[in-house]
């Protein structure tokens, strides 16, 4: 018999509270990284001369594995006194990779914005904190919100890589079963449709607020 | 960024790896890391090889094939799509043999990292197929072409060139994506220096010098592809003038 039920049901519990851990590291890593390449993009624009350290540095973070990024803070850190836990060094490594891919989405947002609004802005003597936040930020995140959803789906898709510095999240989990009963079988099968059912149902929800964010644009 | 921060980039990426590499504490490990690249290396390019095949293969399944392969195109690509790179590897490489199915390392790399590209790929050239425009078709209709010849001679040509920039963007993912198959005992780069790091605890000048070999493996494939893009759309502007 290839796949057993009952063994599924057995190991079901089990995976369902690695699950938890795999969608924590996403939110974490998601904030994290949604709020960091907001602060990327806007360093860019608001101090004059930062653009092209900025694109090194993003072209930097986007060259390199994630893997090698995540044993880079897990090993290296610790030598200069920086001890983190795995969770912590994973999602932090999660969070800063995908900062960069984000900050260049919020790049777009900002690119997208009429000069106008920017000389309107200087015209009324806004402070450019208030710019950002008022005039700025409101009008440029809406319409960038579909393509982070699609990061956001990435990112969790790369939770599994925690599993190579011990994390206990669903990959690693489903190994040490497999590794316990020599049945692989179940519990890959099982992680993978989890991964495809929350794939399929995050598309879905994107698709939806795209169209919400459309229908309010064209109103 | 311009190509020329691109291969400044690349040029001082490789100075340093120069300059490093006279320190001792460094060379060390640069023979036991290149022999890792080329491992790397060699599955990038027969996975980027297979995802070109299965892409194109999917998309056109998707927009020309019969209902049944249709389906079983749109099955594929989104279970790829929607699983994660690593669930796949692992299932390749553990569950398979409980089919009967027993691969070495090696080509479930190739497989796993094709197939999971290809699957975005198709989506790719199903895009830049549906870019080109009505009027090349119905050209091409009145010119009593069959529809082979029109995807060959007429509509692949013009999509090809709107597929490089995406596709330059794919085959960096697949590049980082090798690093996975470290974790499926395959010595690559990123496995090497796993070893190394538990033999020697040497870990800031191992991973430094790993993070800088990735990064000029990227920008020389970033830097071809921009080149590629650069001639293939320079013949089309030439095409348009004419």
């Amino acid at each position: 018999m290839i796949w057993d039920w009952n063994f599924t049901l057995e190991i079901l519990p089990v995976l369902a509270h690695a699950a938890i851990v795999s969608v924590e590291a996403t939110l974490i890593g998601f904030v994290l990284a949604a709020t960091l390449g907001l602060v990327l993009a806007v360093v860019r624009i608001a101090i004059p001369r930062t653009g092209w350290t900025i694109s090194v540095l993003v072209e930097l973070i986007r060259s390199t594995p994630l893997l090698i990024q995540i044993f880079f803070i897990y090993f290296v850190f610790p030598k200069f006194g920086l001890v983190l836990d795995a969770f912590t060094a994973g999602v932090l490594a999660i969070g800063i990779h995908y900062a960069a891919y984000c900050s260049e989405v919020y790049r777009a947002g900002f690119d997208n914005i009429h000069r106008g609004q920017w000389e309107a802005s200087i015209a009324l003597n806004l402070s450019a904190w208030t710019t950002f936040r008022d005039i700025i930020i409101p009008q440029a995140v809406p319409p960038i919100v579909p393509a982070l959803g699609n990061y956001l789906v990435a990112l969790f898709k790369e939770t599994p890589l925690l599993s190579a510095i011990a994390v206990m999240e669903l990959m690693q989990t489903a190994k040490i079963i497999g590794s316990e009963t020599f049945r692989y079988t179940e519990p890959i099968t099982l992680v993978g449709l989890f991964f495809l059912a929350m794939s399929l149902v995050s598309a879905a929800l994107i698709r939806t607020l795209e169209r919400m964010l459309n229908q309010r644009a064209t109103r | 960024m311009g190509i020329g921060t691109l291969v400044a980039m690349l040029a001082i990426a490789l100075a340093v790896i120069g300059i490093l590499a006279t320190q001792q504490a460094y060379s060390l490990f640069l023979p036991g890391l290149l022999q890792g690249a080329v491992l790397t290396i060699e599955i990038a390019i027969l996975g980027s090889l297979l995802a070109v095949i299965m892409g194109v293969l999917a998309a056109l399944a998707r927009l020309y094939g019969p209902a049944p392969l249709r389906w079983l195109a749109t099955v594929y690509v989104e279970i790829f799509r929607g699983t994660s790179a690593l669930v796949q590897l692992f299932w390749l490489f553990f569950v398979l043999p409980q089919f009967g199915v027993s691969l070495d390392p090696f080509p479930v790399a190739v497989l796993a990292l094709g197939l999971n590209v290809g699957a975005y790929g198709s989506e790719v050239v199903r895009g830049a197929i549906l870019s080109v425009a009505r009027g090349q078709w119905e050209g091409c209709t009145a010119l009593n072409m069959s529809r082979a010849q029109m995807l060959r001679r007429v509509i692949l040509p013009q999509a090809f060139v709107a597929m490089i920039p995406p596709w330059g963007n794919l085959f960096i993912e697949l590049l980082k994506s090798t690093s996975l198959v470290s974790l499926i005992t395959l010595s690559d780069l990123a496995f090497k220096a796993q070893q190394m790091n538990q033999n020697t605890f040497k870990t800031l000048p191992i991973f430094t010098l790993v993070l800088l070999m990735y990064l000029v493996m990227s920008l020389v494939l970033t830097i071809g592809m921009r080149l590629l893009e650069r001639r293939a759309s320079a013949g089309l502007a030439r095409g348009k003038a004419a």
